[in-house]
C-alpha cells in the first residue's frame, strides 16, 4: 500500500491526473490548442501572420472590456454598462478632438487630452455603478442595467444623435500603427491583461477582491474595506470600457454612439465564464480570461472563412457557453 | 385551557421511527422516534446542530432518510419534496416569513392553489375566502395590500392562516416568535390554540422556554443529532428542560470546576473592552459587560439568548439603537469591524462556514487575509512576510495540511478553525470574541483550542467566550454573564461558577417571566 503511494507520487507530479477538476482549470486552453490546430491543416491562409495580426486586432476591444468585466464578477458582481461606456467614451472623444466648425459642441482639443476625457468619462461611469451598488446597495445587475439602456442615450445626446466623422492621424496610428510588427492595440490589450493580472494576484486590493466574491460575510468581518473594494472594481470596469472604446472609435475612424459596444456586456461576459472563472465570484482567471475571449473570436472567424451562416456561428458559440457553465457546475456538486 | 378530548385518536399524524441521516460522512441525525398526535402542540428543542431542522426537513420531504421510516396518518410516508408532503396536508411556516411580500395578501393565502374561474384566477372569490379565513383567526387586514406592507407579526399569522387554510394535519412553526412583539406572540398562541382545537398535530419550534411551558403539551430535546428526552411538558420543571437543553442531566451535575482559563489576578485590571447598556430592537436588551486584561469572560444562555449577538455587538458587526463600546476607555464612534480590527478586538464568529473562511483561497491567503496591510507595501503584498507568518501559526497551532497553498475548504472542521484562529491571532488582538470555538472538531483540536485559550488569556488578553457546551464555558471562564430573551441576569465570578449557578439563573428567570404572562392572561381572561 505504502509503496503503491510512494511509487505513485513522483509521477503524479509530473504528469496531472486529467479528472472534472483538470479539465475545468485547463478546458479553455484545451479547446484554443484544438480550434487553432484544425484551422492551422484545414483553414486556407491561417497559417500567415497576417492573419494572427487581424484576429488579434479584432479581439483587443473584448478583452479590454472582458479584464474589467472579470474584475467584476470576480467580487460577485456584473457590469453590463460596459458597451453603453464604450460609447459614451467614443462620443467624448468624438467630440473633443473635432473642430467646433465641423461638429456642434466640437472643442478641437489635443488628442492626448481628448483620449484622457474620454478615459475620465468612463471612469465617471463606473464610479456611478461602484456607488449605487457599494453604497447604496441596488443589486449589480439592476444598477448597471439602467446605464445599459440610459448611457447609449448620454452618448447620443452628446454628439446630438448623429455620427461623428473623425479624421485624426493620431487616431489612424492608434487602430493601425506597429512595432516590430505587432500592431499599438494588441500591445495595449496584452500590457492590460499584465497589469490585471498583477493586480489580482500581487496586490492588497486584488487579495481583497477575490475574498469578497468567494464570501462576502467573512470579508466583512474580517474589517475588508468592502465598499471601497466595491467601488474601484467598477470603476476599472468603467475605464478599461472606455479605452476599448477609444480603440474601437479609432478603428471605425469614427464615434458612432449608436452601434458602438453594442452587445459588448454578454461578448466579455462570456469570455469570462468561457475562461474558468466562477459567475458567482471567488475566482479569477485573468489568462482563462484572455484565453476565453480568443477561443470565441476565433471560433467566429474560422466558421466565417468555412463559410458556415452567421446564424450557425451564433448557436456554436452558445454551445461553448453551455459547455463552459456544465464544467463549471458539475465540478461545484462534487466539492 | 380545555382538553380537547374528541380528537384523539388512536393514530399519531406523523410517526417518525428511527430516523438517521448522513451528510458526507456527518451524521445529522441518528435514531430519533417521535410521534405527533392531532390537537398536540409538540415542542422542538435543541441548540444548533442538534438536528432539529434536519429532523423537519425529513418529514416535509426535503431530504430523504438514510434509515428508519415516516408514517403521515399511519401509512409509510414516501415524500420527495416539500411539494408533496404540502399536498398530503404537512405546512411549514419558517422563523423568517417565506411567502412573496410583493404580492397581495390574498394571492398569498391561496398563493399555489388559486381558485380558477373560466380558467384564470377567480380574483373576487379568493378575496372573500381569504378574508373570511383571516377573520376566523381575528387577524385584521386588508387581503388587497400587499403582504410585505404589513407588520411582520401579522405576516407571521398570514403564513399561519395560509397554512390553515389548507386544510392542514400538520403545522410545522420554525420559531415562529423570534421577530414578534410580545402583544403579537399572544396572538400567535391563540391562533395555535384554534388549532389544536381542530385537531391539528403542531410542531413548535423554540428556544423561549416560557412560550414551551405555556403553549406546548410535549416536548422532545435533541442534542448532537440524538433524542435527548421525549415527553409531557406537564411533568417537567424549567431547571429539567434546561439541563437537557444544555447537555447534562440535572442528577449527574458535576459542581467541580476544572478550569482552562486565565485565573490570576485580574480583579484590579482596568478594563480593557467596556460595553455599556447596549440595545438592539428584538435582539438584546440592555447589555453591559467588561472585560479586564488576561480575563475569560463567559457568555451563557440558551439559544436565542443574545449571546453570539453580544458579540456581534461589541465587535461592531451588529448596529445598535443605543448604548456604546469602549476600548481602554475609549468609546467607538464608528461601529464597523473594520474600525475594530483596527484597534486591536478580533473575532471568532460562530458560523465558520458563512462568515468565517474564505473556502476557494488557500490557507496561507485565509490565515493573511485581516492582515494584509501589516504584510504589505505600497499596495503589494509581500510574499516573503506572508510565508513567514503562515509558517509560524501553522506551526504554532499544528494546523494539517499538505501545503500552505491548499484551499481552506479541502480542510476538516478543526483545521478550519485553526485557520480563523490564526486569522485573529496575525492581528496581535488585545481582546479575542469567540463565538463557539470548539464547535464541530474533534476531541484532539478542541483541547488545543481550549488550551490556547488559557494561554493567551495568561498573557494578558481579555477573552470573550462563548459556547453552547455549558461546561466549556464554565471550564474556561473567569467570568460568566447570564442571559436570556437578549437581556443579562446577572454574572457569576469565580467560585461562583458552576453549571448549576447557570442554570438556576435562567430558570429563575424563566419562572418569573412565565408568571407574569399568567397574571396577564388571568386579568385579560374576563374581558373576552
Amino acid at each position: 500500500m505504502t509503496a503503491a503511494t510512494n511509487a505513485e507520487a513522483p509521477s503524479r507530479r509530473a504528469l496531472p491526473r486529467i479528472d472534472a477538476d483538470w479539465v475545468r482549470d485547463k478546458g479553455v486552453y484545451i479547446a484554443l490548442a484544438v480550434l487553432v490546430l484544425y484551422n492551422v491543416f484545414f483553414t486556407a491562409h491561417f497559417n500567415e501572420f497576417s492573419n494572427a495580426q487581424l484576429l488579434m486586432k479584432q479581439v483587443a476591444a473584448v478583452l479590454i472590456v472582458s479584464l474589467g468585466m472579470l474584475l467584476v464578477i470576480g467580487t460577485g458582481g456584473i457590469d453590463l454598462s460596459v458597451g453603453a461606456t464604450m460609447a459614451i467614451a467614443g462620443s467624448v472623444l468624438g467630440l473633443a478632438v473635432s473642430p467646433a466648425s465641423a461638429v456642434s459642441g466640437g472643442m478641437g482639443l489635443n488628442l492626448t487630452v481628448a483620449v484622457i476625457l474620454a478615459i475620465l468619462s468612463g471612469l465617471v461611469v463606473g464610479l456611478f455603478n461602484g456607488v449605487i451598488v457599494g453604497v447604496v446597495g441596488v443589486q449589480p445587475i439592476v444598477a448597471t442595467l439602467s446605464l445599459l439602456v440610459g448611457g447609449r442615450g448620454l452618448a447620443l445626446v452628446l454628439t446630438s444623435g448623429g455620427l461623428v466623422q473623425l479624421f485624426v492621424p493620431g487616431l489612424d496610428k492608434l487602430a493601425s500603427g506597429k512595432v516590430a510588427g505587432f500592431p499599438y492595440v494588441i500591445l495595449i490589450g496584452l500590457a492590460l491583461v499584465a497589469i490585471v493580472a498583477v493586480l489580482v494576484r500581487r496586490t492588497t486590493f486584488g487579495y481583497r477582491l477575490v475574498a469578497i466574491g468567494g464570501n462576502r460575510k467573512a470579508s466583512v468581518l474580517a474589517g475588508l474595506p468592502v465598499r471601497r473594494t466595491v467601488i474601484t472594481v467598477y470603476a476599472l470596469s468603467g475605464v478599461l470600457a472606455a479605452i476599448a472604446g477609444i480603440i474601437a472609435t479609432a478603428r471605425l475612424h469614427s464615434a458612432d454612439p449608436s452601434y458602438l459596444g453594442i452587445g459588448f456586456e454578454l461578448n466579455a461576459i462570456t469570455a469570462v465564464v468561457v475562461g474558468g472563472s466562477a459567475l458567482s465570484g471567488g475566482k479569477v482567471k485573468v489568462l482563462g480570461t484572455l484565453t476565453g475571449a480568443l477561443l470565441m473570436q476565433l471560433l467566429s472567424s474560422t466558421l466565417n472563412s468555412h463559410n458556415v451562416p452567421a446564424s450557425a456561428t451564433s448557436m456554436a458559440q452558445a454551445a461553448v457557453i453551455v459547455a463552459a457553465v456544465y464544467i463549471q457546475r458539475s465540478s461545484r456538486s462534487s466539492e | 385551557m380545555t382538553s380537547v378530548t374528541t380528537v384523539q385518536e388512536k393514530v399519531p399524524t406523523v410517526s417518525v421511527r428511527g430516523a438517521s441521516k448522513r451528510f458526507a460522512g456527518v451524521t445529522a441525525l441518528s435514531d430519533v422516534s417521535i410521534d405527533l398526535w392531532p390537537g398536540e402542540v409538540h415542542a422542538l428543542v435543541g441548540e444548533n446542530g442538534a438536528g432539529k431542522s434536519t429532523l423537519i426537513k425529513l418529514i416535509t420531504g426535503v431530504y430523504q432518510l438514510d434509515e428508519g421510516e415516516v408514517r403521515y396518518r399511519g401509512e409509510v410516508a414516501h415524500f420527495r419534496s416539500p411539494r408533496e408532503s404540502q399536498l398530503a396536508g404537512i405546512q411549514t411556516i419558517y422563523q423568517e416569513v417565506n411567502l412573496a411580500p410583493q404580492l397581495s395578501v390574498a394571492r398569498n393565502v391561496f398563493l399555489g392553489r388559486e381558485p380558477h374561474r373560466f380558467g384564470s384566477i377567480d380574483l373576487r372569490r379568493m378575496n372573500r375566502e381569504s378574508e373570511e379565513i383571516l377573520k376566523r383567526y381575528g387577524i385584521v387586514a386588508d387581503v388587497k395590500r400587499p403582504l410585505g406592507a404589513l407588520g411582520l407579526g401579522v405576516q407571521q399569522m398570514v403564513a399561519v392562516a395560509r397554512a390553515v387554510s389548507a386544510d392542514a394535519g400538520v403545522v410545522i412553526m420554525d420559531e415562529p416568535t423570534s421577530s414578534l412583539e410580545p402583544r403579537e406572540v399572544d396572538k400567535l398562541l391563540e391562533v395555535v390554540g384554534l388549532l389544536k382545537a381542530n385537531g391539528v398535530a403542531i410542531v413548535y419550534v423554540s428556544h423561549k422556554l416560557d412560550e414551551i411551558f405555556r403553549a406546548c403539551d410535549t416536548v422532545t430535546v435533541l442534542r448532537d443529532g440524538k433524542l435527548v428526552s421525549t415527553g409531557p411538558v406537564a411533568g417537567l420543571n424549567r431547571l429539567q428542560l434546561i439541563s437537557r437543553m444544555l447537555g447534562r442531566d440535572a442528577s449527574d451535575l458535576e459542581t467541580s470546576r476544572t478550569q482552562f482559563g486565565g485565573g490570576g489576578e485580574i480583579a484590579d485590571e482596568k478594563p480593557v473592552l467596556q460595553a455599556t447598556r447596549m440595545q438592539r430592537k428584538f435582539v438584546i436588551d440592555d447589555i453591559s459587560l467588561v472585560v479586564r486584561p488576561g480575563e475569560v469572560v463567559g457568555l451563557a444562555g440558551l439559544l436565542g439568548s443574545g449571546r453570539s449577538e453580544t458579540a456581534k455587538a461589541l465587535f461592531g458587526a451588529l448596529p445598535l439603537d443605543s448604548g456604546t463600546v469602549a476600548l481602554n476607555g475609549e468609546a467607538y464612534t464608528r461601529n464597523t469591524p473594520a474600525s475594530r480590527i483596527r484597534s486591536g478586538v478580533a473575532m471568532l464568529p460562530e458560523d465558520r462556514k458563512a462568515e468565517g473562511v474564505i473556502p476557494g483561497m488557500s490557507i496561507k491567503d485565509n490565515i493573511c487575509l485581516a492582515s494584509l496591510d501589516q504584510l504589505s507595501k505600497g499596495g503589494f503584498v509581500s510574499r516573503k512576510k506572508q510565508g513567514e507568518i503562515v509558517d509560524v501559526f501553522i506551526k504554532r497551532l499544528r494546523i494539517k495540511a499538505s501545503s500552505p497553498d491548499q484551499k481552506v475548504r479541502e480542510l476538516s472542521g478543526g483545521n478550519q478553525q485553526k485557520v480563523l484562529l490564526a486569522r485573529l491571532l496575525c492581528l496581535h488582538p488585545k481582546v479575542m470574541l469567540l463565538d463557539e470555538p470548539t464547535r464541530g472538531i474533534d476531541v484532539g483540536a478542541k483541547a488545543e483550542v481550549q488550551a490556547l485559550i488559557a494561554e493567551l488569556a495568561e498573557k494578558g488578553l481579555g477573552v470573550v467566550l462563548i459556547s453552547s457546551e455549558i461546561e466549556e464555558v464554565v471550564e474556561g471562564s473567569d467570568t460568566v454573564l447570564v442571559l436570556r430573551d437578549g437581556a443579562a441576569l446577572g454574572s457569576l465570578f469565580g467560585d461562583e461558577i458552576s453549571e448549576d449557578a447557570i442554570m438556576n439563573m435562567i430558570a429563575g428567570a424563566a419562572a418569573e417571566a412565565a408568571e407574569a404572562a399568567e397574571a396577564a392572561d388571568s386579568t385579560e381572561a374576563p374581558a373576552s
